[in-house]
Parts: C-alpha cells; structure tokens; sequence
C-alpha cells in the first residue's frame, strides 16, 4: 500500500508530501505521525507541502488534525512550503489553520523547531 | 423605395459637398481629420446608402444589403472615438445629412406632395437609424477603452516592493474590492515565494476608507501569507481609519497594525535581528553632514 514516509531526524519528524493525498493516504498518515511521536518521542513535526498543488478541505483539515494530535503527544507542527495557490484556496474555504505554524522553507521551519531543540540542550549542557 | 437610391445616386456629388458644408459649420473639432478624409468617408457612405437602399430597401437595415455601410459606419465612429471627438461630432456626422438629402429630394418629387412625403419619411428613419448605429459603435469603442484602462490600473496599483532581504512592502492605492484583493493577494503571495521574505507590510495609506469589506479582504490576505509562513504588518492607518475601525467594531487584534511604514518597516528588522545603525564615518565624510545632521536631530 502507498504511503506517505515520516523520516526521524533527532528529535524531530520530517515529512514531505510528494504526491496527490487522497483520503485514504491522509488518515494512514495521522495514524502514523502519532504512532512515531510516542514511539520516539519526538518534540517536533515539520511537514514540507512544497509539492502539493491541489488541497481540498479534507487535506486541510488533516493538516489541522495532525497539529492537533501532535501537541496533545507533546509536539510542535511546522507546516512549509505552502503554494500561494495553495493557501489562497484554504483562505478561501474558510480554514485559517490557527494553531498550525508555517514556515517559508524546510530550512526555515527546522531553524524554527530545531533552535529552540538545539538552544534547549545547549542550555542543559552549560548547566551541566 | 428605390426613388431614394436614385435621388441619391443621382446627386452624389452635390450632397456630399452640401453634407461636408453642413457638417464643417457644426462639428467642433475640425482640427482632428483632414477634409480630404471626410469627403472620401461621406462618398463611400453615401454610395454604401445607395446600395443597401437598392438590395434591401430602407426600413430594415438589418438585411445584407446594409453591411456594408453598417460596417463603415462602426469603423468610422470607432476611430473617431479613439481620436477624441465628442459624441455630438459623432451623431452631427450622420444627422447632417439629413438637410441636404431633404433639399434634393424636394427639387426631385416636390411637385407630388404624397410621395414627397413618403420619400421624407423614408429618408428620416433611415438617417435615424444609421445615427443610432453611429451611436452604438461610439459608445462600445468607448466602453472597450474604459475596460482596458481599468485592466490596467488593476495591474499598475498592485506593486510589490523588496524593502531588504526578507521584508517585502506592498503599498495599496485605491479602495480594495474583491477582485482587486485577488490580484492583490496572488501578486503578494508570488513575491513571497520568489524573494523567500518572512516578513510583508501591507501599506494602506493610499487606501481612501476601510469598511469591514475591505478588512475582512486584508484579514484574507493576511491569513493566506501567514499559511505561507510570512507575517504581514499593516501600516499607515490614518487616525480616521482607525476611529471608524473601532466604532464597526472590526477585530484586527490579531493583526499587528502601525501608524507610518517606517514602523512597521523598524518593527520588521528588529524581528529579522537587524539593527539600522548611524555610523560616524559617514558623517565625517559627507560634506553635507552638517545639514542632514541637524535635521536628524
């Protein structure tokens, strides 16, 4: 069955969504993303949408869901890379997404989950 | 019917000095074409006349003996549209030939009164007609170069602008409707992408009124970047737009809004983690330092 790989970088989840999500596709991927934050324990989930030219409301609440559940489990979501196209239709079917934090890039939305990670631990190795 | 084709195939030459003479004493703007145009026009018309008299007869101008001249008669007032004459011009191009044709076609039959005044009638509704095609093609010339105008605004008024590395301005001029908003938000959205910029100020001092239309376009546009992972600043909110603001009661409280684009422009930079900073070099160097110095001050 297709599916969509949820990569473990430290203590991040990195996905990237490369291909049309169907329904299907989408829920697989949630039931993933919060079996990996608890089995890993990652702090952070960055999904990388570059490559996603067509949404629904579907994709979009999923989008929404996944943060949702993330944070219950204890981790931050960085949407990126979001089309204009992209975004200008969630505007207009009314889904601002609040709650979901986006980020220009992959390195962007890294700088921005990952420096807190990094700043974290820096702090605990100086105190240490 | 065909007594009018004949009249007027008879009297060319002397109607179409008449209508010229007619025409020239009252348009206004005789400066825009040459006699030499105008007495080519009207004798094309007039033999276009004849013809669509002869084929189709002179109630129906619909009929195909007729496109000849309704089609001259539409590029003649098409280009005289584009070459700025007034309506009236346009119409007293048609309507002056109304007193010669009735001049000749009384020397011709006016011994007869009944088909003297058959033949007048014919003569006025024709004219009428061919004046109210006249009419059309002015206005829908008129109309085609007011759309294309505005297609024009539309995309002249919507610059994006890099204000430093990261921070984008889009100043707004002219009240925002909805499909302003559009080409507004695809442009912003475009040039986020293209400049990797984090940070968009939306400038809308050039904005006459905000009412909760046009804040609930810019809130649209603002929650379409913040998808994108860009924050926008509002500013120039004059002291007018923010008193109405409040009294409509529309919530922009999660928006960050400054009064000048300095500002917000200040505001995006310490965000980046830049500083703008006076160097004293500069000042030593520039021979003007002592002007510019004491203005800063």
């Amino acid at each position: 069955m297709e599916r969509i790989p949820v990569l473990r970088m430290g203590s991040l989840l990195l996905i990237t969504i490369q291909v049309d999500m169907h329904d299907k596709l989408a829920l697989q991927l949630q039931d993933d993303v919060t079996e990996r934050i608890s089995e890993w324990g990652s702090t952070g989930v960055l999904i990388d949408i570059s490559s996603l030219e067509i949404v629904d409301s579907f994709i979009g609440r999923m989008l929404a869901n996944i943060a949702g559940m993330s944070r219950v489990l204890g981790a931050e979501t960085v949407v990126v890379g979001m089309q204009p196209a992209v975004a200008i239709t969630l505007v207009e079917l009314g889904m601002s997404l609040t709650g979901v934090r986006t980020a220009l890039s992959v390195e962007a939305g890294m700088e921005l989950l990952y420096g807190n990670a990094i700043t974290g631990t820096q702090d605990e190795r100086t105190e240490a | 019917m065909n007594d009018l084709a004949e009249i007027i195939s008879q009297n060319e030459d002397r109607l179409r000095t008449e209508w010229i003479g007619t025409m020239s004493a009252s348009v206004e703007r005789t400066d825009l074409i040459s006699k030499a145009e105008i007495n080519e026009q009207c004798a094309s018309i007039l033999k276009e006349i004849v013809e669509g008299v002869k084929t189709s007869g002179s109630g129906n101008l619909s009929g195909a003996g007729w496109n000849g001249a309704r089609e001259l008669l539409t590029a003649i007032s098409a280009s005289r549209a584009r070459q700025g004459f007034s309506p009236t011009d346009v119409a007293i191009f048609v309507l002056s030939l109304r007193q010669p044709l009735f001049v000749v076609i009384r020397d011709k039959v006016g011994k007869t009164p009944d088909l003297l005044f058959e033949t007048i009638g014919a003569a006025t509704q024709l004219l009428d007609k061919l004046a109210m095609i006249t009419n059309e093609a002015y206005i829908a010339t008129r109309e085609e170069l007011i759309m294309r105008q505005q297609q024009e605004l539309l995309e002249l008024s919507t610059p994006v602008v890099k204000l430093w590395d990261g921070i984008l301005a889009l100043p707004i001029i002219g009240t925002l409707d909805s499909a302003r908003t559009q080409v507004v938000m695809e442009s912003l959205l475009q040039a986020v992408v293209a400049t990797n910029s984090r940070y968009a100020i939306i400038d809308i001092t050039g904005v006459p009124t905000v009412d909760t239309l046009v804040a609930q376009h810019l809130l649209k546009t603002i929650t379409a970047a913040r998808l994108m992972g860009a924050e926008c600043i509002i500013s120039g909110v004059r002291p007018q737009i923010a008193q109405t603001i409040v009294h409509l009661g529309i919530n922009l409280e999660d928006v960050i809004t400054k009064a000048k684009l300095s500002d917000a422009f200040g505001l995006a930079l310490q965000r980046s983690g830049r500083a703008v900073v006076k160097t004293a070099a500069a000042t030593a160097a520039n021979p003007l330092s002592g002007f510019f110095g004491k203005r800063e001050e």
